[in-house]
């Protein structure tokens, strides 16, 4: 019994990998499947509890929740890849001179990141996007500028490893030239660091623009953002609407959950410490 | 031992001391480079009335005419003398300000940290003890699930559930509206701290659950639990022994080491509760622009956030006997 | 009477190599073997032989992911899992190889107390303790505070203070100094003359010689021979299996002639006598299949052409 679960664990988490980026992709592209229509004013369908017509209800404008909350979420997702992809960007850039440019570049960025890491997040995304004056700007340099320290360390410690290895030592002494190694040794090794590293920092991203949006200081109140949907809930949560808050703020978990279970999904598969699982 | 110790706070208090000064110098380049007017966020809708040569002298007034270097420096001097300049909303003193948002958040961040540090560790305990049983894949689901979800919407349920339908508790602000300061009670207080203290709580609880179990499976594979299971010790006596002497400290370091997400944490629930703490403060801050209260909490955030990770090395220092006496060959 | 018996064990180790792929190594096959009461059974082979798996999986604290099947015995008794666990520290004491299996956080010589099942424990503790030359300060020290030759009469000790009948010694001497290691030996003799019995795992032929009163010579995962110690002499004549006498004459007292070749790896093992590839005396009939073990002379040994 338990022989069975082991020998499918790794194929489950192959498919749990297929139907997260299914899911995810549909929600990302929400706007060619929903009917864009619904989240116009509608005001003969006001403050309706959840019903098969209007999944997660409709709010005091008669907006459908539904259409909002996944044109919220295809927003989130597309704010979160952009701070995604910068914070790797840079992690990558930091990572890499940090491991090979000599003991005083190192210094300085393992300093540069312990500076990063001693400012609570969520502070220092409301000064950053207090300094740009808020909106998209504002988060999109703020999620980048604060999810990169530990990717950068992660990265650092395995371009280190590598560069130690046995194997490169040889190339170096065989008279390889610097980017010869890096291309042939480093990256190889790096590239599902990379990945990983990246998939893990999404969720992150997603939920702290949903964060610096909920508390007025992100996205502009005329997106259709999750946060701004959930911030304007709180209004009507003592009249009882309650579907406002929660079908939203679950589809983003869901979305969050997905994306992690993916990152942990792959580094389960990716990672060669894994291999006895 | 003692002057290792010290030696130790030395390199610490200087590496603390220059991130501190960074971030101070990062954080007002920072502010002195936003859109937003100070003197507008200032003076607000009275702005139209106050005329070009009015405005010149409050720029005088403020220092707002010299270069930026300068005014950081004039600022930063005021600041080691434990001056943060005056609030713009609450026309008070920012370290007024802060101090006493700081008892209200500090009442709520020590009964949550100490909350989901207790439910952490023994739920990661038990998932250990238990592992691969469908009470671990539960835990595990749980603290997975909690890692993914949003602070301010748990805060939302907990206002739908426990102060909307079941009425057992206000939907928000610290104190009672219209009651005296002085004639708010205990009870009060601790009504209004109830729901934040939870929605922090079971948050916090995953990182430690998580950490926990991983350590404690960690120490349950290793040679010495190998050996004591060897000498006939097994099921709660071997984890009393040999298990909870080698988990506790790296949990208790890690929950010290929490305290910026703990902050973070702070914000969004007092946000959600108008608690007035410093986290609902450092939102105002940031949306009606007052400048010295928002440079103030970053660094007092910042502060807090050394304190905890000094406390978590220096745990490690004082308690881990690896650490406490040198090696004896 | 035999106090401890193995039959026919075998261990598995399962795991994941690269990508969906996973596969099963066998790290024992069909191991038997027997402790007698007033007996020291030297179990000596070179590393990765399978000697230290053995005292694991006679304590039943191998890792999960190991499969294990075959049957032990104690006093002719077969036992069940629940029952083997049950011996552990009572009847069973095992002196582990090195300082990692003393807790970390734990000062020594309260480790060592809690190996006592019976009688004051503080008092047993500093008698041991004394006898092993450890001083007084040495109970009060955490493992990494300990030399290694502390840290191994520490490791002593712990089976010392029990009231175990068998002591099992993975690799119990090295490191110590010459006195050391003849008191720890002369114990061993001492316990096994109570009508104990010790099972002592070593890759120091030398020092087995001195004390036991049984060899077992492992190779790849199982036995290939059991002999008295008294068969270990001249050229190794007396004794029955191929590998056993290379053993013997690679020993720098004898010719100090080195055995050819290395022992197979685990997860390519030969389908027929896993010494065949080396072996002086290979014919076709040893790569067909693995030899049955035999007795022999007052011993056992697992292989074909022995006489």
């Amino acid at each position: 019994m338990k022989m069975n679960l082991l020998s499918n664990r790794r194929q489950k988490t192959l498919w749990m990998m297929v139907i997260g980026t299914i899911v995810l992709l549909a929600i990302i592209f929400s706007k060619v499947w929903v009917d864009t229509d619904k989240i116009l004013t509608n005001l003969n369908t006001r403050n309706v509890a959840p019903t098969w017509d209007y999944l997660f209800g409709t709010d005091w404008l008669g907006r459908d929740m539904f259409t909002r909350t996944m044109m919220g979420l295809s927003l989130s997702i597309r704010v979160g890849l952009i701070g995604a992809i910068g914070s790797t960007v840079i992690a990558l850039t930091l990572g890499m001179v940090a491991a090979t440019m000599g003991k005083t570049v190192d210094r300085v960025i393992s300093w540069l990141i312990d500076l990063f890491l001693s400012v609570p997040h969520l502070v220092a995304l409301i000064l950053i996007s207090f300094t740009v004056g808020g909106g998209f700007k504002g988060v999109v340099i703020g999620l980048i500028a604060t999810h990169w320290p530990s990717l950068a360390r992660v990265i650092r410690a395995e371009v280190m490893q590598v560069r130690s290895a046995e194997y490169v030592q040889m190339s170096r002494r065989l008279g390889k030239s610097n980017g010869w190694i890096a291309v042939h040794h480093i990256f190889p090794h790096l590239v599902p660091q990379v990945i990983i590293g990246f998939m893990l920092l999404f969720p992150h991203a997603i939920l702290h623009e949903a964060a610096i949006t909920f508390l007025g200081l992100g996205l502009s109140p005329h997106e259709p953002a999750i946060g701004i949907i959930l911030s304007e809930s709180m209004k009507y949560l003592s009249s009882g609407l309650w579907w406002l808050a929660f079908f939203p703020g679950l589809a983003l978990l869901i979305v969050v959950r997905l994306f992690d279970k993916i990152g942990e999904s792959l580094k389960v598969l990716i990672d060669p410490t894994k291999a006895h699982l | 031992m003692a002057l290792k110790i010290g030696r130790f706070l030395f390199f610490k208090a200087i590496r603390i001391a220059t991130l501190l000064v960074a971030i101070c110098l990062i954080s007002f380049l920072l502010v002195k480079n936003s859109p937003i007017d100070p003197i507008q966020a200032y003076i607000g809708a009275d702005m139209l009335k106050v005329s070009p040569e009015q405005r010149a002298q409050i720029e005088a007034y403020w220092g707002l005419d010299q270069p930026v270097m300068t005014q950081f420096f004039s600022w930063g001097s005021a600041v080691l003398q434990g001056d943060l300049g005056t609030s713009m909303i609450y026309r008070r003193p920012v370290i007024d300000v802060i101090g006493e948002r700081f008892v209200n958040s500090i009442v709520l961040m020590v009964a949550a940290w100490i909350l989901s540090g207790i439910i952490g560790f023994t739920l990661g305990v038990i998932a250990a003890m238990k592992r691969n049983t469908w009470i671990d894949r539960m835990i595990q689901w749980y603290c997975y699930t909690l890692a993914s979800t949003p602070t301010f919407w748990v805060g939302l349920l907990m206002v739908i559930v426990f102060a909307v339908w079941l009425g057992w508790f206000p939907v928000g602000l610290g104190v009672p509206v219209g009651v005296l300061a002085e004639d708010v009670t205990i009870l009060d207080r601790l009504q209004h701290l109830f729901l934040p203290v939870i929605t922090l709580s079971i948050v916090g609880v995953a990182g430690v659950a998580l950490h926990t179990r991983q350590k404690l499976i960690d120490v349950l594979s290793s040679d010495y639990i190998l050996f004591a299971k060897a000498r006939g010790e097994r099921g709660f006596l071997l984890f009393w022994r040999h298990g909870l002497r080698n988990i506790l400290l790296p949990a208790i370091t890690l929950q010290f080491a929490a305290f910026s997400e703990l902050f973070g944490g702070a914000v969004l629930a007092e946000q959600v509760f108008s608690y007035p703490g410093l986290g609902q403060a450092t939102v105002e801050a940031g949306l009606r622009g007052d400048v010295p209260l928002l440079l103030g909490l970053v660094i007092f955030s910042t502060f807090f956030v050394f304190t905890g990770n000094l406390l978590a090395d220096l745990i490690y220092q004082v308690v881990d006997p690896r650490t406490r006496e040198g090696r004896v060959k | 009477m035999a106090i401890l018996e193995v039959k026919n064990l075998s261990i598995s180790f399962e795991q994941y190599r690269s990508g969906l792929k996973r596969e099963v190594i066998d790290v024992m096959s069909n191991l038997s073997i027997e402790l007698e009461e007033g007996e020291i059974l030297a179990i000596v082979g070179s590393s990765g032989s399978g000697k230290s798996l053995l005292a694991h999986a006679m304590l039943n604290i191998l890792p999960e992911n190991a499969k294990t099947s075959g049957q032990i015995f104690y006093e002719g008794k077969p036992l069940t899992d629940v029952e083997l666990t049950a011996l552990r520290g009572k009847e069973l004491a095992f002196i582990p190889q090195s300082v990692n299996f003393l807790d970390p956080l734990m000062q020594v010589g309260k480790q060592v107390r809690q190996s006592s099942r019976n009688g004051n424990a503080v008092e047993k503790q500093r008698s041991v303790f004394e006898c092993y030359h450890l001083g007084k300060e040495v109970e009060k020290l955490y493992p990494f505070q300990l030399s290694g030759g502390m840290a191994r009469r520490t490791l002593l000790s712990t089976a010392a203070v029990s009231d175990a009948k068998i002591i099992i010694a993975d690799e119990p001497t090295p490191g110590l100094d010459e006195v050391v290691i003849q008191e720890a030996l002369r114990n061993f003799r001492e316990f096994a003359d109570e009508n104990r019995a010790v099972m002592l795992i070593t890759h120091d032929i030398g020092a087995a010689l001195t004390i036991a009163d049984k060899i077992a010579v492992f190779y790849a995962g199982t036995v290939v021979e059991i002999a008295p110690v008294g068969d270990f002499s001249g050229k190794g004549e007396k004794l029955r299996h191929p590998y056993t006498k290379a053993l013997w004459r690679a020993l720098p007292q004898n010719e100090f002639t080195p055995i050819p070749g290395a022992q197979p790896h685990l997860s390519d093992l030969p389908k027929g006598c896993l010494f065949a590839p080396r072996c002086p005396l290979m014919t076709e009939a040893c790569t067909v299949e693995r030899p049955r073990v035999r007795e022999l002379r007052d011993g056992k040994v697992r292989c074909i052409h022995a006489t």
